[in-house]
């Protein structure tokens, strides 16, 4: 236990990662009302985002926006370390995965008001029974 | 079924912690995600586009073509709701509201209609009189939020923002509108057809500045291509054609935001709603 701990203290962010991804997972997997499953896919979406944002942390670096790019008293060309600034590359990407979780977020919003138009219930058990009649 | 949940869910659960050992340390600026490629968009983001925020030089111009196709995403996902909920058949019972009074009408007839307008006003089954404060306090607000949304997608090359993000605030603003109010405010200030066009606009923005690359001898999305079409420096035309992409992402976010809540709220009738 005691050689645990600091391997979670030097990771804890692949720990909460996981933990909310399978809170997620769980919701999708147990819950028997579609929009709660619909709340647990984005749950899910969330703790991915967490994952690669977290990863592209760098310690004692700077937000990905070059200082000073156009400062015009450095007449010479400041070198830029890569080092200096966090990995731009998973925000780039969690950017748009953001978006299109907004937009799969609505879709099934969308199915789930025609379904509950349809059959008057959300309940899984219930449409199924619906289904089968 | 929530056994079976829990037992997936731990073993999965457990698989991934024991993976997370192998994984780099939290902030480890050597760990490999952060050596290969990221180094160079770092170094050469000044060099080859003159825009200091990386994020934005890298989601509209390296990786131009994976914007391009999520921007067709979000309108695929607007048209969808428009697809699945709208219902044209207009309702069979309407209410109206006598503004000197406060009477309410009902009238069950479909066909018969009253003239709105000084005296009689359109109203929902569940209508409730909205609060004032809330009113004059959205109405303040609601200008500001949208400059603030333009202010974020014009200055999306120089500090934290662009398209998406600016796109969302301003479909917010709307939707805020549509909360303080009623939605008939909205639909009667931005039509859907309205709606509609600005989200195939945006996407005709993005394509189109990206089309309009070919003709003038580059590649597709090669913006330094455009340079004899715009004014200027020329070692900024990069950072223009990100902005003009960033424009067309903003206003098919904004407008696909718009038709998801509406449509979502009514129920595809675009007459009452939250």
């Amino acid at each position: 236990m005691t050689d645990l701990l600091p391997l979670i203290v030097a990771k804890y962010n692949y720990w909460l990662y996981v933990i909310l991804m399978m809170i997620g997972l769980y919701a999708m997997i147990a819950k028997n009302n579609l929009i709660k499953k619909v709340v647990g896919m984005n749950i899910f979406q969330t703790a991915i985002i967490l994952f690669y944002v977290s990863i592209g942390y760098k310690k004692d670096a700077t937000i990905p926006i070059i200082q000073n790019a156009h400062g015009g008293h450095d007449a010479h060309a400041a070198v830029i370390h890569a080092i200096d600034y966090i990995n731009p590359l998973p925000h780039v990407l969690m950017l748009t995965a953001i978006v299109v979780s907004v937009a799969t977020f609505g879709v099934a919003m969308a199915l789930a008001v025609r379904i509950y138009q349809r059959y008057q219930t959300l309940e899984e058990d219930e449409l199924r029974m619906r289904l089968s009649e | 079924m929530k056994f079976l949940g829990v037992v997936i869910v731990c073993l999965t659960g457990g698989l991934l912690l024991y993976g997370t050992a192998d994984f780099p340390d939290w902030g480890d600026p050597s760990s490999p995600a952060s050596t290969h490629l990221s180094d160079y968009y770092i170094e050469k983001t000044i060099e080859d586009t003159q825009v200091p925020n990386i994020v934005t030089s890298v989601l509209a111009d390296y990786r131009g073509f994976d914007t391009m196709f999520e921007t067709a995403v979000i309108f695929t996902a607007g048209l969808a709701c428009f697809l699945l909920l709208r219902d044209f058949r207009g309702k069979k019972e309407r209410f109206y509201r006598h503004k000197p009074t406060g009477v309410i009408l009902h009238i069950k007839d479909g066909k018969k209609t009253l003239a709105v307008g000084k005296e009689f006003e359109h109203m929902d089954k569940d209508w409730v009189p909205s609060d004032l404060i809330i009113k004059t306090v959205c109405r303040i607000l609601i200008p500001f939020i949208q400059i603030y949304a333009m202010y974020v997608v014009a200055h999306g090359d120089f500090s934290p923002g662009g398209g998406f993000q600016g796109g969302v605030i301003f479909g917010s603003s709307l939707i805020l509108l549509a909360i303080s109010y009623d939605l008939k405010t909205l639909v009667k200030r931005i039509k859907e057809k309205v709606l509609g066009i600005f989200a195939a606009l945006g996407v005709l923005i993005y394509v189109g500045i990206a089309a309009i690359c070919m003709p003038m001898g580059g590649n597709f999305l090669d913006y330094s291509k455009l340079a004899p079409l715009v004014p200027g420096d020329p070692h900024h035309v990069r950072a223009l054609g990100m902005l003009g992409v960033e424009i067309g992402v903003g206003f098919a976010v904004m407008a696909v935001m718009a038709i998801i809540y509406i449509n979502i709220v009514s129920e595809g009738r675009h007459d009452e709603g939250l």
